[in-house]
């Protein structure tokens, strides 16, 4: 193991800001980060051991205690719970003889949850040491047993159980038609840089992973700053419960989305660019180096660039589980090597960004956009839209519908026109936006997609009347108390409380203050919370407690106080001692 | 011409790269936190220092001062709100006050006090946390932790020696111990680091201290947090 991480940090350059890379290939390596890899890489890279194990406790993909050779993951999102997830997790455990959550005892398989995978349109969807395994069926869990029985290395597996498709089935203005390799930089050189600044202005382009700030004015501010260097970010951490859409991008026009890039560089001045991709994604890595590799060979990448006399290239950066890191201060802490802990702002990473210099971080739809706006100009973009939300929404539709995959429409789309397209029907409600966003009922589908609507960073989840509406709110709660990084008291204990106290009402232990107490909680937690996660973890409840109020009324008991906890099975530790179960045993919670 | 900014209606006076706590500490205006103390790098993560801000809600700690500010502070929506989070704080943790040495000297009973904390309001969390005792000086009682990260930036600003880091995510937070055994015995740490002396609860303590100064007779027996809080601050600052 010493002479493993000795040449990978060594192939690495020993720099700390890898600290992600080196852990990520010690755990596929070892199923862990061992007591001695900890030590020695905190030497070689120079850092404190402390910090080498707050990122390994941080991640949910590195591991203190080793995973099976055979690591598989179950996605636990809401949008795989409707394909089947309870059902297939249960057939996994027999197939494979380990438990939801466990490690088998031959330490050859483990079995565990995970958050959203990006694969709702086509789950219910798993990792196998990382990769991809969508669509998982009884017979595909059967096939793998049976490779995992025969020890046969991941990489041997037959390719069709990784098969990820894209489903495209609308396409606007950015899906209709890709740009040629190069196109929009030589646009870019002929117009001027400058100019095409003013144009993607015009364009009225705004951020499209959601907060929506306007790209130009975001570019503009960092190529403003005064700097010896300057740096472009493409946020691939699409981790958003439900958004699926960056893969496929990624997939199809990962071209575009460089180009995007190199444009932003070469108009603000800057020769190092990251893509921060999830760890979900790490099917898409190879890929995406060759796309590197190809564009550095057509002089669209790397040093003089179309002979224009200007440097800049990419690196991908892969996380390693955390939802955390899609929030971009969060995601240059990362890039750094360290925890995802999202920054006190100002400074903004316009100005202070990764190690400190001016950073543009923009999603990667929004790179897609502005490259294909650098070729067709301002207009064309800003003829397409709402006056305050230009151009089309890539949309990730999954969830109860005849055609889950990508729609790309206009903003100013109504919620009726998509589900029509998307073929969903007896529709109860739809989750805008993800867990983060908005739960809107069926007496709202007038409304439209826009930022001043109905805001999304495209994921669109639909439900319908078969679904019970505490499932899905129980199933976000849950996963923001999760994913909470924990660095403000409000979001940390919060997320957490909000947890408990949505679970004691649906598991009919609420009584008549409880609803009272969770609303009061969610505002708590809102207002005060430190970060866009925490500001939007009480959304589900707020949104469905705003249009449904009844039905968690009719979870409630009729008794004006409910204890927080559970008498009996607050025994059960002393019977266990007591070997005893006799009535006598037991106590009853208060009479009803 | 001082810029100025106002704090509940007062006009205050600022320099150029002061925090709002710190021009309010020096107009002797008092803003509750845990997490802040004036010698070490802001951290802005108890948000119990949150003020309004042009209607914003902003830490102070963090926030910079600008000219024309207006800032509201004692405000009663924000002190709810701050005795919220201060019984997130007792919740999340163990805190026994009545058997706790730190008892009459922890700031985070002191806050609660200022903020008329009179129960937990939240249910508690009793979570399974451990005692480091194996240091012949300093104890470490892990139950009483608010990940104020203060002995964290103690030990790297002044004392020079990265004892303390957090680790782990949301509520699993958790602080760690540089060495290899974990244990603060393996560590470089003496009774007199400033990281030894700057815990705001009774997480880290001084052996063979306790009760040197009886219960009755501690510092916030007697006086409120914000005068204390006060004076000792704004003597740093100056």
């Amino acid at each position: 193991m010493q002479v493993f991480i000795q040449d990978l940090i060594k192939n690495n350059g020993y720099q700390a800001t890898d600290l992600l890379a080196v852990l990520r290939a010690v755990q596929a390596q070892y199923q862990h980060i061992p007591k001695a890899a900890i030590e020695q890489i905190a030497a070689l890279l120079c850092i404190s051991r402390t910090q080498v194990i707050g990122v390994i406790e941080f991640y949910s993909f590195f591991h203190l205690s080793p995973r099976g050779h055979y690591d598989l993951l179950i996605s636990d999102s809401i949008t795989d719970h409707l394909l089947g997830k309870h059902q297939i997790a249960a057939y996994i455990e027999q197939a494979l003889q380990v438990k939801l959550g466990e490690v088998r005892s031959d330490g050859l398989v483990s079995f565990d949850n995970t958050s959203c995978t990006g694969l709702c349109d086509q789950g219910p969807a798993g990792l196998i040491n990382g990769y991809a395994l969508p669509h998982l069926t009884p017979a595909k869990i059967d096939q793998i047993a049976g490779l995992i029985h025969q020890q046969i290395p991941v990489s041997a597996w037959p390719a069709d159980l990784f098969a990820v498709n894209d489903n495209v089935y609308q396409a606007g203005l950015l899906l209709s038609q890709a740009i040629q390799h190069g196109e929009a930089l030589h646009a870019g050189l002929e117009r001027g840089f400058k100019e095409t600044l003013k144009e993607l202005d015009i364009s009225g382009l705004r951020g499209r992973g959601g907060a929506g700030f306007k790209t130009a004015t975001k570019w503009q501010y960092c190529a403003e700053e005064t700097a010896d260097a300057r740096i472009v970010v493409c946020n691939a951490d699409e981790g958003e419960p439900g958004t699926f859409k960056d893969r496929v991008l990624l997939t199809t026009h990962a071209h575009q989305v460089f180009e995007g890039m190199t444009l932003c560089a070469a108009i603000i001045g800057a020769e190092q660019g990251f893509l921060y991709l999830r760890g979900e994604y790490l099917h898409l890595y190879a890929p995406l180096k060759a796309v590197l590799a190809e564009r550095k060979q057509a002089g669209l990448l790397g040093n003089n660039i179309i002979n224009a006399g200007f440097n800049f290239d990419i690196q991908i950066c892969l996380g390693a589980g955390a939802y955390i890191c899609g929030e971009e201060s969060a995601l240059i802490e990362s890039l750094e090597g360290k925890m995802g802990i999202p920054r006190n702002r100002p400074p903004y990473p316009v100005t202070h960004g990764y190690l400190g210099k001016p950073t543009v971080v923009n999603n990667v739809e929004t790179y897609m956009a502005a490259a294909k706006i650098a070729l067709k100009g301002g207009e064309w973009f800003a003829n397409v839209g709402t006056d305050k939300s230009k151009g089309t929404k890539i949309l990730s539709i999954c969830g109860d519908c005849a055609k889950p995959g990508i729609y790309e429409v206009d903003f100013g789309t109504s919620i009726q026109t998509i589900l029509h397209d998307c073929g969903a029907k007896d529709v109860l409600g739809i989750q805008i936006g993800g867990p983060s966003g908005t739960f809107i009922s069926n007496t709202e589908f007038a409304r439209k997609i826009a930022f001043e609507d109905l805001a999304t960073g495209g994921s669109f989840i639909i439900f319908n009347n078969t679904r019970n509406i505490l499932d899905i709110v129980n199933n976000f709660t849950h996963f923001f108390a999760h994913e909470s990084c924990g660095f403000c008291t409000p979001c940390r204990v919060g997320t957490s409380l909000l947890k408990n106290q949505l679970d004691k009402i649906v598991n009919g232990h609420g009584s008549a203050g409880d609803v009272v107490a969770l609303e009061e909680l969610c505002q708590l937690v809102k207002t005060q919370s430190h970060c866009g996660l925490g500001q939007t973890a009480a959304n589900p409840i707020l949104t469905t407690l705003a249009r449904y109020p009844e039905l968690y009324q009719a979870q409630l008991k009729k008794i004006s106080y409910e204890p927080g906890f559970d008498l009996d099975a607050a025994l059960e530790t002393a019977r266990q001692m007591a070997n005893r179960n006799d009535a006598a045993a037991h106590l009853s919670q208060l009479e009803d | 011409m001082t810029k100025t900014l106002t704090i509940d209606g007062v006009t205050i006076p600022f320099e150029d790269g002061q925090t709002i706590i710190q021009a309010a500490t020096a107009a002797g205006i008092y803003i509750p936190h845990l997490c802040h103390n004036p010698e070490f790098t802001p951290h802005g993560s108890c948000k119990l220092c949150t003020v309004k801000v042009n209607g914003r809600n902003c830490s102070a700690c963090t926030f910079p001062a600008m000219d024309g500010q207006a800032v509201i502070n004692n405000a009663k929506d924000l002190n709810a709100d701050r005795q919220k989070i201060t019984q997130m704080l007792f919740v999340e943790g163990n805190h026994f006050c009545p058997s706790c040495e730190k008892t009459g000297n922890c700031q985070l009973q002191a806050v609660a006090y200022h903020l008329n904390m009179l129960d937990d309001h939240f249910p508690l969390f009793y979570p399974h946390r451990e005692l480091d005792a194996s240091h012949e000086e300093i104890l470490i009682d892990h139950n009483r932790c608010i990940f104020c990260t203060l002995c964290v930036r103690a030990s790297h600003e002044q004392d020079g020696k990265d004892v303390f880091a957090i680790s782990g995510r949301g509520i699993n937070k958790h602080l760690i111990v540089n060495s290899e055994t974990g244990l603060l015995k393996d560590t470089d740490m003496s009774a007199s680091d400033k990281a030894a002396h700057i815990c705001p609860t009774g997480a880290i303590l001084i052996k063979h201290t306790a009760y040197q100064v009886p219960i009755g007779k501690r510092i916030y027996d007697h006086q409120q947090i914000d005068q204390v809080t006060l004076n000792s601050e704004s003597e740093h600052d100056k």
